[in-house]
């Protein structure tokens, strides 16, 4: 079992990403409304939402997908909006993500997969450029002889963890993660929450993770924000949305799946 | 930090006490100065000859894992010369990323020697290889195709209707404009240059003849062909090979679906309709652009053009365009569903078996119409 890490209290840390107001829609139908929410460095965030409510939306609307319709997003003190557009690229060396699909791009191994944003990003030379790519993929448990294989080779575990490798080439202080587990056999599943909070803590990583997986919520979630009619439901640790008598989250957290995932959790 | 001024690149001095190398950093060693912390492991290794090292990581604002790497990586290499290093004064979250990163060679797998001549050759044969393989695949998927459309004949109901008039729309219908324009163009351009070399002869008014049995034997039907294969096999190809590639191809067999009969039977059924269609409307269109061309530029009234048209042209010019206009939609559909089911995996590869589908079937088309032109002179038709 993970060891749980015990975060600094609330008030004295930092917030790394605030969403303040935001309204995004698509025509006629608005997705998200006025929606606030708080990330603190060096936390693992689970996002938890039935689905379609509107949580990849969200993690898009971050990071400048999708537009939004007022609202706005600071992330590490700076407010998206105002940034030049050099200040914009800076920006993004400090993010990764893994998209809900993996994302990878299909012409390319996964150590040039890894190599593009290190190419684009950084002046490395030949010899830092293939270690470092292999350390990444080392790092988040693939062997390396994956490193030359295509994406359509490998399977969706390791897709994912690829993915992760790319989304961790360049160090981010910040890594999204939309939905990192589903799709994965359970044994996978745990093996890579795991690999998450590894990584948090050797990196110092800020981690935004999407999911539906009540045992990654319980083992290495430290704080949990619930969306729902496209506002923030309940955020807070687990025994916060447990207490919680809003019917979506007692179902969510009450229902058979999760008392399971409770006895095998906690 | 413990330094007061922030440092804006890495830092490294080297201090030497007795038998004792200490290497002081300070600053970033980050992947934004990768060179530079290259550089200074390279110098901390140079200066660190014989001695015993230290590595001070006091002064260090930030260490990612480059910084960390190239560190660890500098220490293991001096080891290997029998030198012992250590890391001192790393915080505890550097101590767990120094220990993370720890050094490891990735052992170069062996690629093999490229060779010009050898990859010529082994090119050679590979392509040849795989135009055997193509004819032979080729062959089979008729064969697949006769039987999947005998089985709808034998059970209408598995018909799909509907399937072969949309695609007949976009096939046929949507590909009507291009095709005419472009065939009146032609025409226009033949009539043009067939004036201004009979003109010579004082035989100008044989210019209809040309016009008329060119474009009903050959180019109406040629020239349909290729736009067919470069508008619609090229979608073709583009449509199986993406759902290919999604599995979608999977999915229908899966479920008991015979994908040949649901996506492919239709579109070359569509194609096998459309095409002799697009073809006679190519034809007209020709005639008409010779035909104004012959009247502006050669003096020759629509009368004469007409008059002289109906004598130089029987039913079997015009049924020789149109009997092969139904082979050439068979080969373009064959070419564009083969090649559409060979893409594999990643979207180049889809590219590659577009490009690829266009350009067989344009070879086989005019391949087809040469292999025409031999029979009909041997029958004389
Ligand atoms: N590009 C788009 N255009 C229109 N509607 C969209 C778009 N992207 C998402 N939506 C809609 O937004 C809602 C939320 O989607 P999403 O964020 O993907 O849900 P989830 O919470 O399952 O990740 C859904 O109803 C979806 O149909
Ligand atoms: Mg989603």
């Amino acid at each position: 079992m993970l060891e749980r890490h015990h975060p600094a209290p609330l008030e004295n840390r930092e917030v790394i990403i605030r969403v303040r107001g935001i309204e995004v829609g698509f025509g006629e139908k608005t997705i998200l409304k006025d929606l606030d929410l708080d990330v603190y460095r060096g936390e693992i965030l689970g996002f938890v939402g039935a689905s379609g409510q509107g949580k990849s939306v969200l993690t898009r609307a971050i990071l400048g997908l999708v537009p939004k319709r007022a609202g706005t997003i600071e992330v590490l003190g700076q407010n998206l909006d105002e940034l030049s557009s050099s200040e914009r690229r800076l920006m993004e060396r400090h993010w990764g993500v893994l998209f809900q699909q993996g994302a990878l791009f299909s012409a390319l191994t996964v150590k040039q997969n890894v190599q593009v944003p290190m190419r684009e990003h950084l002046d490395l030379s030949d010899r830092l450029l293939d270690e470092l790519a292999m350390l990444k993929i080392e790092m988040v448990g693939l062997k390396p002889d994956a490193a030359d294989k295509l994406p359509s080779e490998l399977s969706g575990g390791m897709i994912k963890r690829a993915a992760l490798a790319r989304a961790l080439a360049l160090d981010p202080d910040i890594v999204f993660l939309d939905e990192p587990t589903s799709g994965l056999d359970p044994i996978g599943a745990g093996e890579f929450d795991e690999l998450i909070a590894t990584l948090q803590r050797t990196l110092g990583l800020t981690v935004f993770m999407v999911t539906h997986d009540l045992d990654s919520l319980y083992t290495v979630c430290d704080r949990i924000a619930a969306l729902g009619e496209g506002k923030i439901l309940a955020e807070g640790p687990i025994e916060a949305m447990l207490a919680s008598d809003h019917p979506w989250l007692r179902s969510y957290f009450h229902g058979k799946r999760a008392r399971a995932a409770l006895a095998g959790g906690a | 930090m413990a330094q007061g001024t922030l440092a804006h690149e890495p830092q490294l001095k080297i201090e030497r006490a007795g038998n004792k190398v200490t290497a002081v950093l300070a600053g970033p060693w980050t992947a934004e100065h990768a060179r530079v912390v290259e550089t200074l492991a390279g110098e901390i290794a140079a200066q660190a000859d014989r001695h015993h090292l230290i590595i001070d990581l006091a002064g260090v604002q930030r260490l990612d894992t480059l910084g960390a790497w190239v560190l660890d990586r500098t220490r293991h290499e001096l080891g290997g010369s029998g030198l012992v290093s250590d890391f001192v004064n790393a915080t505890p979250e550097q101590g767990i990323l120094l220990n993370e990163v720890a050094y490891r060679g990735f052992q170069e797998l062996p690629k093999p020697k490229p060779s010009r001549f050898v990859d010529f050759l082994v090119d050679v044969g590979r392509t040849v290889a795989e135009a055997g393989n193509d004819l032979v695949r080729g062959v089979a998927f008729l064969g697949q195709l006769v039987s999947a459309f005998v089985r709808v004949l034998l059970n209408p109901r598995r018909f799909r209707g509907s399937a072969v008039v949309n695609q007949l729309e976009q096939i046929a219908y949507r590909g009507v404009p291009i095709i005419v324009l472009i065939s009146f163009l032609v025409g226009a351009i033949v009539a043009q240059q067939g004036i201004f070399q009979l003109v010579k002869f004082g035989a100008t008014p044989f210019v209809v003849d040309l016009i008329g049995i060119l474009v009903m034997r050959e180019l109406g039907v040629l020239l349909t062909s290729i736009m067919v294969a470069g508008r619609s096999g090229s979608a073709f190809t583009a449509e199986i090979g993406s759902m290919k590639m999604r599995e979608e191809i999977d999915a229908l067999r899966v479920m008991g679906l015979d994908p040949i009969e649901v996506l492919i039977l239709p579109r070359i059924l569509a194609l096998i309709i459309g095409l002799p269609l697009l073809t006679f409307l190519a034809s007209i269109a020709a005639l008409l652009g010779g035909g104004v061309t012959a009247w502006v530029y050669g003096d020759i009234s629509p009368d004469v053009f007409l008059t002289r048209l109906k004598a130089s042209i029987a039913l079997n010019t015009f049924m020789v365009g149109l009997i092969k206009a139904p082979f050439m939609a068979m080969i373009i559909g064959i070419i564009a569903t083969l090649e559409g089911l060979a893409v594999a995996g990643s979207a180049e590869s889809l590219g590659r078996h577009v490009t690829s589908s266009v350009v067989k079937a344009i070879f086989m088309v005019i391949v087809l119409d040469g292999v025409f032109a031999m029979f009909f002179a041997a029958i004389r038709y």
